[in-house]
């Protein structure tokens, strides 16, 4: 079937998970921060889908369904912590919040 | 005939006194202490009157206490002349002894500690004159070991006590491991430890085995009996209560030896080499302790050497083969020297807790009834008859003269010295004028009383005790020669030592300074007990010390083990110290590791050619 070829699936995929790590480890602001962790997330169900598609095999679907419940779950709770962090500490420097460091 | 009940009475009063003592009141202590020894000393009558003449020996026994292969070992007790006469020795003394130490002690603190102590010695003493195997009676020989050590340290908070009460503990140890090591030799060679299996095997041993098991036994004798060379400790050992000295120091644990010795006769009869070295230990212990008897100052030093010569006596009849002369004269003794003790405690105790003879003198007229008891302790010991001395110093002597003629003389001289050093303390402290600065009173009658009946003893003890003929079916009785010259040279230097102690000290004050000052060297090698304490502390003790100071605290305690601990320890200190700085609580961090560690997985798992 002549169309889009697996690799650059696979190759998008990559490229949008590195940006979420690069964006997870250099941005400071924590909704940034949250976003970049979506985007990996997504990145990975990316390739999920692909290598279903490719082998024809359903599990891989069904993994991608799983991420995408727990990100939901993930979303839910992480904004709801991000907004008390907010209100307590009137910032959203990630690396203003250490309190259980030491 | 029930012998347990001997000993075990008073070991009743030890646990009575020892746990519930802190809150009884001291006549209900005192009727604890006495009674038990009083029941113990009447049973002991009563069973020597049961058991009639005794011909035989009598045991009961009581549980199988040991089992192992060869080895059977009963909890068993025996009777027989010879512990018939310790018994009574051990139980009758032990008994005016306690009586005394109600006066000595009244005003002592750790007044029930004391009388459990010494209720908890009687019981250990009793089981060692009455075990019927070496293994009972090493029990007993080491509890009375222990029963010494705590009751010379009894004034714990002196230092010079407690090291006292260390030295005799260490010192007798060393003996203690020469009988354990008997022990095993007759295990091996016998396969049985009871006195009746072994005496009736031991003709048929051969005679270097015999001598092997009879020296290491002399060597417990020696370090219990204070012989040379593990005398040393008997002195120090005055630091202890004076009725400790003269129950434990004197009259009955100090003795062990010599009973020791004497019941394992048929051992020693069969290992002549053995004999003589008991003999000659003896006599050179009888003599050299005499020699430094003549210049100590301190009362109770005096008779303490005086203990140690007149153990040497002992050791030298049972070495020459005249055993019942040997026990002959530990009975008298423990009579005159458990008296000369409890005299020179009542004098301390009038001059409250003096104890030097130049700052005492003139107390004749003081304190009398001291004096006289203690008059008749010194004609005992001085071998003046017909006086309780002379019936066992003249059998051990007479002895010693058939075997050799030179432990004779020896012997003989010694005896001068004794008559001459136990006056000189008499003379110095109870004639001319009284030089100190207490005012002395006489003791109360609780310790008058044990006195005089000890005096009384030391008389006619004598003519009371024929201890010789008593043993007679164990030990046979020599054949006497009937020449009366050795016995009247004893004599003779016997009434010569007096006269000449009368004469240094009081006809003619003077002279014993002139003596001193013109043989200076010679006195100052015996004032100072020819420096044995000082070699064995330098030849023995300071080496051990600092070994143990040097290499085995600061080389191996210090540096291998503590430095093993500490180097586990440092270990995981530093790894930690460097893994902390990794979990620095930096999300991105974590995140930075977490990245690092995947791309180093995938590496990896690339190089290795991936999954399967």
């Amino acid at each position: 079937m002549p169309g889009v070829p697996i690799s650059w699936y696979l190759i998008l995929s990559a490229v949008l998970f590195a940006l979420g790590v690069s964006g997870f480890l250099l941005r400071r602001n924590i909704i940034t921060v949250f976003m970049s962790i979506e985007l990996m997330l997504n990145a990975v169900n990316l390739a999920f889908i692909t290598f279903s598609y490719q082998f024809k095999q359903v599990d891989g679907q069904i993994f991608s369904f799983f991420v995408m419940v727990v990100a939901a779950a993930e979303a839910a709770v992480g904004l709801a912590i991000i907004l008390t962090v907010f209100k307590n500490r009137r910032t959203l420097n990630i690396d203003d919040v250490s309190t259980l460091k030491n | 005939m029930q012998l347990w009940l001997i000993p075990i009475l008073p070991l009743a009063g030890f646990l009575l006194n020892g746990i519930f003592g802190r809150r009884l009141s001291k006549t209900v202590i005192n009727a604890i202490a006495i009674g038990s020894v009083l029941l113990s000393f009447l049973w002991v009558l009563k069973t020597l009157a049961g058991l009639g003449d005794l011909q035989v020996a009598h045991t009961e026994q009581y549980f199988t206490w040991i089992q192992s292969g060869i080895l059977n070992v009963g909890c068993d007790f025996t009777i027989d002349r010879l512990t018939a006469v310790m018994l009574l020795v051990v139980t009758g003394v032990g008994l005016l002894i306690h009586i005394y130490s109600i006066g000595y002690m009244a005003h002592e603190g750790g007044y029930y500690r004391f009388f459990s102590y010494l209720n908890l010695f009687m019981f250990f003493m009793l089981t060692l004159v009455l075990a019927a195997n070496y293994l009972v009676m090493f029990v007993g020989w080491e509890g009375v070991g222990l029963c010494s050590y705590l009751l010379i340290g009894f004034y714990f908070d002196k230092q010079f006590a407690t090291n006292a009460g260390n030295k005799a503990f260490i010192v007798t140890r060393i003996g203690d491991v020469g009988f354990s090591l008997a022990i095993y030799l007759i295990v091996v060679n016998f396969g049985s430890l009871d006195f009746g299996a072994v005496f009736s095997a031991a003709a048929s041993k051969p005679e270097g085995t015999l001598t092997a098991i009879a020296l290491l036994l002399l060597v417990g004798a020696c370090g219990k009996s204070a012989q040379i060379p593990l005398y040393v400790w008997l002195p120090d050992a005055m630091a202890g209560p004076t009725p400790v000295s003269a129950l434990i120091h004197a009259a009955t644990m100090v003795t062990a030896g010599v009973y020791m010795v004497a019941r394992s006769a048929a051992i020693y009869t069969h290992a002549p080499a053995a004999m003589e070295t008991v003999a000659i230990i003896g006599v050179a212990t009888a003599f050299f302790a005499a020699t430094i008897g003549l210049a100590q100052n301190d009362i109770k030093k005096v008779f303490a050497y005086s203990t140690v010569s007149q153990l040497g006596y002992m050791f030298l009849g049972a070495g020459v083969g005249a055993f019942s002369a040997g026990i002959y004269h530990l009975v008298t003794h423990a009579f005159f020297k458990a008296l000369l003790f409890l005299g020179s405690g009542s004098v301390i105790h009038a001059l409250s807790g003096e104890q030097d003879l130049r700052q005492m003198g003139g107390l004749r007229k003081k304190i009398p009834w001291t004096f006289w008891t203690m008059v008749c302790a010194s004609v005992a010991i001085a071998g003046v008859p017909p006086f309780a001395g002379f019936f066992s110093k003249d059998a051990i002597l007479a002895a010693a003269d058939r075997h050799a003629p030179w432990m004779y003389w020896v012997g003989v001289i010694t005896a001068g010295m004794t008559a001459f050093y136990v006056f000189r303390a008499i003379f110095m402290a109870f004639f001319g004028e009284y030089r100190g600065k207490a005012h002395p009173h006489e003791s109360p009658f609780v310790m008058i009383g044990p006195l005089a009946v000890l005096g009384f003893l030391s008389l006619a003890g004598g003519y009371l005790f024929k201890v010789p003929e008593f043993l007679a079916p164990i030990f046979p009785l020599a054949a006497e020669s009937g020449d009366i010259g050795p016995m009247a040279i004893s004599i003779a230097f016997g009434l010569g030592g007096i006269a000449l102690a009368w004469l240094f000290y009081i006809a003619k004050p003077e002279l014993p300074g002139q003596i001193t000052t013109t043989f200076s060297g010679l006195y100052k090698l015996i004032y100072n007990k020819y420096f044995v304490d000082e070699v064995y502390g330098a030849v023995i003790v300071n080496p051990v010390v600092a070994g143990s100071r040097e290499v085995l605290w600061k080389g191996l305690d210090v540096a291998v083990i503590d430095g093993a601990v500490n180097g586990a320890g440092s270990v995981a200190r530093e790894t930690g110290g460097l893994l902390k700085r990794l979990q620095s609580g930096n999300i991105r961090s974590y995140a930075t590791w977490v990245l690092f560690g995947s791309v180093v997985l995938l590496l990896v798992l690339g190089v290795m050619g991936g999954l399967r």
